[in-house]
């Protein structure tokens, strides 16, 4: 599904990854970990394609197209999305607009996905403006269920969300995963940042990596890197490094 | 039904590009969606029709002659000394317009309409009286335009607006000019008790000038006064606009908003809320996007005179947030899609007590200018 060979990427002028090599299979789920700042939204960023986010010198292939170069709206008619971990608000754009505007469905279909996620009394209100961190969750994924993304990648899906509303999300992602389906038949992937891991008692993930100064640093069992890091935090994946 | 004079083959007359101009600004020569309307090109009235039991839209020259009460609201909202341009005004043999005149409870959803053609003459002049008495309450929509054919001219318009007690008037006007056109609206509302004054205006054609800072007295208790303006200067079109609000009684409150956009011209963004009296409210808003190279100069002033009155003011010049736009487009919106949606975001002022068919009408001004960003 998607193939990231010797990426660098630069913000303003500065490399801040290096040498990213991932590959994330047809319906396979993938976790990164890192210190604050090792560059895990930065990736994200990078493979949407947002500005000011410069691919130096390798690439990104998604679903076998060098995407390299895209611009973001032609990676997301692609099949990628992205759920923002501080999305903007948007004054005067109402959210039955937007998710209008984004997708072929009707209005009735909108509203019976948005009750799914206890949005239905948010459609008419401004994208974003005034909501709380739950419903910033829950807008996100509500958006995302409208846009069906082959590729989704999810940056901390669990900050600012209350146990109530995590279980709600956690599930819901898992169902944006395709992780109701038989695994045979499993056709959506996804890349999540977490910090906390909390994401892994909703849904199954088959690889973890390890993020440290815009290096990967290592690959392995998701839940094996989790204890890892929360017994030992950080400095050991540093340790590693050294050896 | 009061007919004084009809001549509605005039208005179909009107070349295609001209009726197109004069929809855009709210007028509807089917009147479906009207129910009463006057319709002025140059100096000649050629149509005044109402067909609102309690309502009467009446010439000026007619009104004045027709009730003598009126002479009482002429040239005392606005002063004639104002400035040139109401003097211009009051030296006039014949002056043009229209009077409306609510009568004491008579309460109409649907909307007059007021339309000012300027087709050929070299500046057209109007003056106008919107009386809304005790309890009444009326929708007026205004629609100003040149003739596409018309290259240089100057409208000067006086407008009178009196508000009775527990009275409303939600008053919107809509521009369409040409690059070469000059417009100088003085306008003036007194508000009595309990009384509410809601003005919507909307101009996002190319103009020469447009300069006006119309006022509300408010002079009851309970008194509201609300504008909203919704503005876009193109190149090479000056737009010196403001709204004034005097909160002149106890617990009076009032709220100037204003969007302006620039794809390359000038705007100039006045306010001024006086807080006069204890137990008084006002608030101003401007916000402006620059798409091209232009000015957005937004100058808010509040003067608070007693202890009592609570103003504020915001204000914001700048340009569409990056990351808005890449947030859209990561939804699958092309860059230009995005940029459209969120300016017509910006541009959406929730105006509360609007009836449907103005927000439809400055609905479709924006969706016409939409096309041009």
């Amino acid at each position: 599904m998607l193939d990231i060979s010797d990426l660098h990427v630069s913000v303003d002028g500065t490399e801040k990854l290096h040498d990213i090599n991932l590959h994330i299979g047809q319906g396979e789920t993938h976790i990164l970990m890192g210190p604050n700042g090792s560059g895990k939204s930065t990736l994200l960023k990078a493979i949407m394609g947002f500005g000011g986010y410069t691919i130096t010198s390798g690439s990104i292939v998604f679903k076998g197209q060098d995407i390299t170069g895209m611009s973001i709206h032609e990676r997301a008619h692609l099949g990628i999305g992205m759920m923002f971990q501080h999305p903007p608000a948007i004054s005067g754009l109402k959210l039955e607009k937007l998710l209008a505007a984004t997708s072929h469905l009707g209005a009735d279909a909108i509203e019976a996905l948005a009750q799914t996620v206890n949005m239905e009394d948010f459609l008419a209100r401004d994208t974003n403006v005034g909501f709380s961190g739950g419903e910033i969750k829950r807008s996100e994924v509500l958006q995302l269920k409208v846009q069906q993304p082959d590729f989704l990648m999810l940056d901390e899906p669990e900050s600012g969300v209350d146990l109530e509303n995590m279980s709600l999300m956690g599930k819901e992602i898992a169902g944006l995963l395709d992780k109701d389906v038989h695994i045979i038949n499993r056709r959506r992937s996804g890349l999540i940042i977490t910090h906390t891991g909390y994401i892994l008692d909703y849904l199954e993930a088959d690889q973890g990596h390890v993020l440290i100064d815009g290096q990967i640093r290592c690959h392995g069992n998701p839940r094996e890197i989790l204890r890892v890091v929360k017994e030992k935090g950080y400095g050991e994946c540093l340790r590693c490094k050294q050896m | 039904m009061s007919t004084l004079q009809t001549d509605v083959t005039d208005i179909e007359q009107l070349s295609q590009e001209d009726r197109e101009r004069l929809a855009l600004t709210g007028l509807e020569v089917e009147m479906q969606n009207r129910c009463g309307s006057f319709f002025q090109i140059d100096q000649d009235v050629i149509q005044t029709t109402c067909g609102a039991e309690g309502i009467e839209m009446i010439p000026i020259k007619a009104a004045l002659e027709k009730y003598d009460w009126v002479k009482d609201y002429y040239w005392n909202a606005v002063s004639r000394d104002k400035d040139k341009y109401t003097q211009y005004l009051a030296k006039q043999e014949s002056p043009q317009g229209l009077v409306v005149i609510a009568h004491e409870g008579v309460k109409v959803e649907m909307p007059l309409q007021a339309c000012l053609f300027l087709r050929e003459e070299p500046v057209q002049h109007v003056h106008n009286i919107f009386i809304a008495r005790e309890g009444s309450e009326i929708n007026i929509i205004s629609g100003c335009a040149s003739s596409w054919q018309k290259e240089h001219g100057a409208h000067i318009g006086v407008t009178e607006i009196y508000v009775g007690k527990g009275a409303k008037v939600t008053s919107t006007m809509i521009h369409n000019w040409n690059p070469g056109i000059s417009v100088f609206p003085r306008s003036a509302t007194v508000v009595e008790e309990d009384g509410t004054f809601l003005s919507n205006y909307v101009c996002m054609q190319p103009v020469n000038r447009i300069d006006m800072y119309p006022t509300a007295r408010l002079v009851g208790k309970n008194a509201v006064a609300r504008f909203s303006s919704i503005v876009v200067a193109t190149p090479g079109s000056t737009l010196d606009l403001g709204s004034r609000a005097i909160l002149g009684a106890e617990h009076t409150s009032a709220e100037l908003i204003t969007r302006a956009i620039t794809t390359g011209g000038t705007i100039i963004s006045r306010g001024h809320i006086l807080g006069e009296k204890d137990n008084t409210r006002g608030h101003i808003e401007c916000k402006g996007l620059i798409l091209k190279d232009g000015i957005i100069h937004a100058i808010p002033e509040i003067e608070g005179r007693v202890t009592g009155t609570e103003l504020s003011h915001e204000a914001a010049v700048g340009k569409i947030a990056r990351h808005e736009i890449e947030y859209l487009m990561a939804r699958g919106l092309s860059e230009e899609e995005a940029t459209a949606t969120i300016i017509r975001g910006f541009l959406d002022v929730k105006i509360s007590g609007l009836p449907a068919v103005l927000q439809e009408q400055i609905d479709a001004a924006i969706d016409k200018a939409e096309s041009g960003f």
